[in-house]
C-alpha cells in the first residue's frame, strides 16, 4: 500500500465517527448482504477457532492475537497462517471486513464503533453447556455461508460426546479452581465437562470460592489451570500449601475448555482417565 | 508515663488476634476452631487445615505488618522530629512495593527465597535514605512531604509500569494490591518471608530509643549527651527499611498506620520517643488486625483492601494534623 493511500485511509478512518454521526446508521440498518461473506474478521478467541475450522480458503482475513497463544488456543499453528488483530476497531476496520465475528463479552466500545462504521458485526454468546457446543458450530457455519460444514463439525462432536459417556461406580468430589479463587459451577461448560468425566463438582454455582470454603468442601481433587509466566498474586492462591496435596495442575489444558470446540472431547477423555485413577 | 498503657495494648492485640482467627467466610464454631488450631498429625482434618494454613498466617501477618508499620512510624517521627513522617506518606512503602514487584516479575523471587524480602528492603532503604537526606532532622514539614510525594509517585508509577509489562495477564490488576495492601489468602510461606525481616528491623529500631529521646533536645544537645547521630541515622534508616520492606513484600503498601498510631498514643505515654516505640508497635498491630477483621466483615467475598480502611481513618486525621500545623505557623 502506498504511503498516500495509507494516509488517506487513515484520514477517512479518523473522520469516520463524525461521518457516522452525521449520517446515522449508514449501512448499519441494511440487511445482511446476499451470499456468503467474502472477508471475515474474528475478534474473539472462540469464534477465531470455529471460523478457522469452518471457513472456506481465503474467506477468513484475520483472527485475534489470542488464537496464536498456545495457552489459550487449541489451534495456534493454524492461526499462524492468518493475519492477526488486537481487536481494536481501527485495525479491524482497515481490513475492510464484510462480517466481523465477536463474542458477547468483546469490548462493547469496539463492537459499537464498528457498527457505526457500517460493518456487520455478529456476536456469539459464551458457550455454557455441552449442548451449546454443537449449536454454536452450526451457527458459525450458517454465518459463514457454510451450513454443511457447520453441520458436519457439530454432528462429529455430538457423536464423539455420545461415545465418551459411560457409567461410573463412584463420583469423586472435585473442584475447579482458578486464579483469584474463582471456581466453575455445575451450570457451565467446565462444570459439564467435569460431570461428563464422572466427577461430582463440590461447587454448585460458579464465582469466587474462598479458600477456606473450598477446603471445608473436602474435595478429593482440585483441578487448576497452568500458571502464566511472570508472577501474580492472583495465581499464588493455587500454590497455597493447604491445596498442594489435592491439586492437579494442568490436568486439563486451559485452551481445551474455554471454548466450545472439538477439543472439549479431549478434555473429557483426559479427565475421565483421571477419574478412573482417583475413584480407585 | 502511664504504666498501664503497654499491658492494656497487649491485651487489646491479643483479643484482636483471637478475633482475626475466628472471622472468616467459613462459619466455624468457637470451640471447634480453637481445637482445630492445635490439632496435629493424623487428626488434621479440613477444619484444622483452614485454621492452621489459612487463618493463622493471616492473623500472624496482621500482627507483624501492623507492628512493623507502627514502630516505623514512631521511629521516623522521632528521628525526623516531624509529626507528618510515616512510611506510607514518605514513599517507603511504595518503594518497597516496587522492589518486591521487580523481584517477583523478574523471577528472582522464585529463584531464591531471600530475593523477595531483600528487594523490598532495598527499595524501602533507598527511599528512606533519600528522604532523610533531603528533609533531614532539621528539615521542615514541607520538604519532608514534598520529597515524600515525589518518591511515592515515582515508585507507584514504576510499579504500575512493571506490572503492566508483565507477561502475566493477572499482574496488571494487582496494581491495587501493591498500593492498598491486603492479607487475603496469604500462607505460612509469607510469614516466613516477612517475619525475619520485620524482626531484624524491630531489633534495630529498639536500639534507637535513647538516641531519639536525646534528639528531642536538639542535635547539638544530643551530641553533647554522647549520641552518635550518624549511627542513629543508620539504625533508623536500616530498621525502617527492614521492617517496612518485610511487611510490604507480603502485604502490599498499607498506609497511614504509622501516622495515626503514634499520634494516638503519644499523649498516653508522654512525649518520650523511647516509650512511644513499643507502644506504637502494639498499637499498629491492633490497628491492622482490626482493619483486617473489618475488611472480612464488611465485604466477605470481595477482598476489600486493607489500605482502604486505614486511609478512611487516616486521611481525615492527616488533614487535621495539617490544619493544626497551619494554625501554628500562622
Amino acid at each position: 500500500m502506498s504511503v498516500s493511500r495509507a494516509a488517506s485511509r487513515a484520514l477517512a478512518l479518523a473522520l469516520a465517527p463524525c461521518l457516522a454521526l452525521a449520517a446515522p446508521a449508514a449501512g448499519a440498518g441494511e440487511a445482511a448482504p446476499p451470499g456468503p461473506p467474502a472477508r471475515v474478521v474474528s475478534i474473539n478467541l472462540c469464534t477465531d477457532q470455529l471460523a478457522m475450522l469452518l471457513a472456506a480458503p481465503g474467506q477468513l482475513v484475520a483472527v485475534s492475537y489470542l488464537a496464536r497463544d498456545p495457552r489459550a488456543s487449541t489451534m495456534p499453528d493454524a492461526a499462524m497462517a492468518h493475519d492477526i488483530t488486537y481487536g481494536q476497531a481501527e485495525e479491524v476496520f482497515l481490513r475492510r471486513p464484510d462480517l466481523v465475528l465477536a463474542g458477547t463479552y468483546t469490548t462493547r466500545a469496539t463492537v459499537e464503533l464498528l457498527r457505526r462504521l457500517g460493518v456487520r458485526v455478529e456476536e456469539l454468546p459464551v458457550v455454557e453447556s455441552l449442548q451449546d457446543v454443537g449449536t454454536q458450530m452450526r451457527a458459525v457455519g450458517r454465518l459463514l455461508g457454510r451450513p454443511a460444514e457447520g453441520e458436519r463439525l457439530a454432528a462429529a462432536f455430538e457423536a464423539g460426546l455420545a461415545a465418551l459417556r459411560r457409567e461410573v461406580a463412584r463420583r469423586p468430589r472435585a473442584a475447579l479452581y482458578y486464579a483469584n479463587g474463582w471456581t466453575g459451577g455445575r451450570a457451565s461448560l467446565a462444570g459439564e465437562i467435569l460431570a461428563a468425566a464422572g466427577f461430582a463438582n463440590v461447587a454448585e454455582a460458579g464465582g469466587i470460592l474462598p479458600l477456606e470454603q473450598l477446603l471445608l468442601a473436602r474435595p478429593e481433587l482440585v483441578i487448576t489451570g497452568e500458571p502464566y509466566p511472570g508472577a501474580s498474586r492472583a495465581e499464588e492462591i493455587l500454590a497455597h500449601p493447604a491445596l498442594l496435596p489435592l491439586r492437579r495442575e494442568g490436568a486439563i489444558a486451559d485452551a481445551e475448555w474455554v471454548c466450545g470446540l472439538p477439543g472439549v472431547l479431549k478434555a473429557i477423555a483426559r479427565l475421565g482417565a483421571l477419574q478412573a485413577e482417583v475413584a480407585r | 508515663m502511664n504504666r498501664a498503657v503497654l499491658p492494656l495494648l497487649a491485651l487489646l492485640v491479643a483479643g484482636l488476634f483471637l478475633g482475626s482467627l475466628l472471622v472468616g467466610p467459613a462459619a466455624l464454631g468457637l470451640g471447634e476452631s480453637l481445637r482445630a488450631l492445635v490439632a496435629g498429625g493424623q487428626e488434621r482434618d479440613a477444619v484444622a487445615l483452614v485454621m492452621q494454613e489459612v487463618r493463622l498466617p493471616r492473623a500472624l501477618l496482621g500482627l507483624l505488618v501492623g507492628a512493623a508499620l507502627g514502630l516505623s512510624g514512631a521511629a521516623l517521627q522521632g528521628f525526623l522530629r516531624n509529626p507528618l513522617a510515616e512510611p506510607g506518606l514518605i514513599g517507603t512503602s511504595a518503594s518497597a512495593a516496587l522492589g518486591a514487584v521487580i523481584a517477583l516479575q523478574t523471577g528472582l523471587a522464585a529463584a531464591h527465597a531471600l530475593a523477595l524480602p531483600a528487594a523490598a528492603l532495598a527499595g524501602a532503604g533507598v527511599s528512606v535514605a533519600l528522604v532523610a537526606a533531603i528533609a533531614g532532622p532539621r528539615g521542615g514539614a514541607l520538604t519532608l512531604i514534598l520529597a515524600g510525594i515525589a518518591v511515592s509517585a515515582l515508585a507507584a508509577a514504576l510499579t504500575a509500569l512493571v506490572l503492566n509489562l508483565s507477561p502475566n495477564p493477572f499482574a496488571a490488576s494487582e496494581i491495587v494490591f501493591w498500593m492498598m495492601g491486603s492479607l487475603a489468602d496469604r500462607s505460612m510461606l509469607h510469614v516466613w518471608v516477612a517475619a525475619p525481616c520485620i524482626g531484624l528491623g524491630a531489633l534495630l529500631l529498639a536500639t534507637t530509643g535513647r538516641g531519639l529521646d536525646a534528639l528531642t533536645l536538639g542535635e547539638d544537645a544530643a551530641e553533647a549527651l554522647g549520641v552518635n547521630l550518624a549511627r542513629l541515622r543508620l539504625a533508623v534508616v536500616a530498621g525502617v527499611a527492614a521492617a517496612v520492606g518485610g511487611a510490604t513484600a507480603v502485604a502490599g503498601a498499607v498506609g497511614f498506620v504509622g501516622l495515626v498510631v503514634p499520634h494516638l498514643l503519644r499523649p498516653l505515654v508522654g512525649a518520650r520517643p523511647a516509650a512511644l516505640l513499643p507502644a506504637s508497635a502494639l498499637g499498629g498491630a491492633a490497628m491492622v488486625l482490626a482493619a483486617d477483621i473489618a475488611v472480612r466483615l464488611i465485604a466477605p467475598d470481595r477482598d476489600l483492601k486493607l489500605g482502604v480502611l486505614t486511609a478512611i481513618v487516616g486521611a481525615p486525621f492527616f488533614l487535621h494534623l495539617i490544619w493544626r500545623l497551619r494554625a501554628r505557623l500562622a
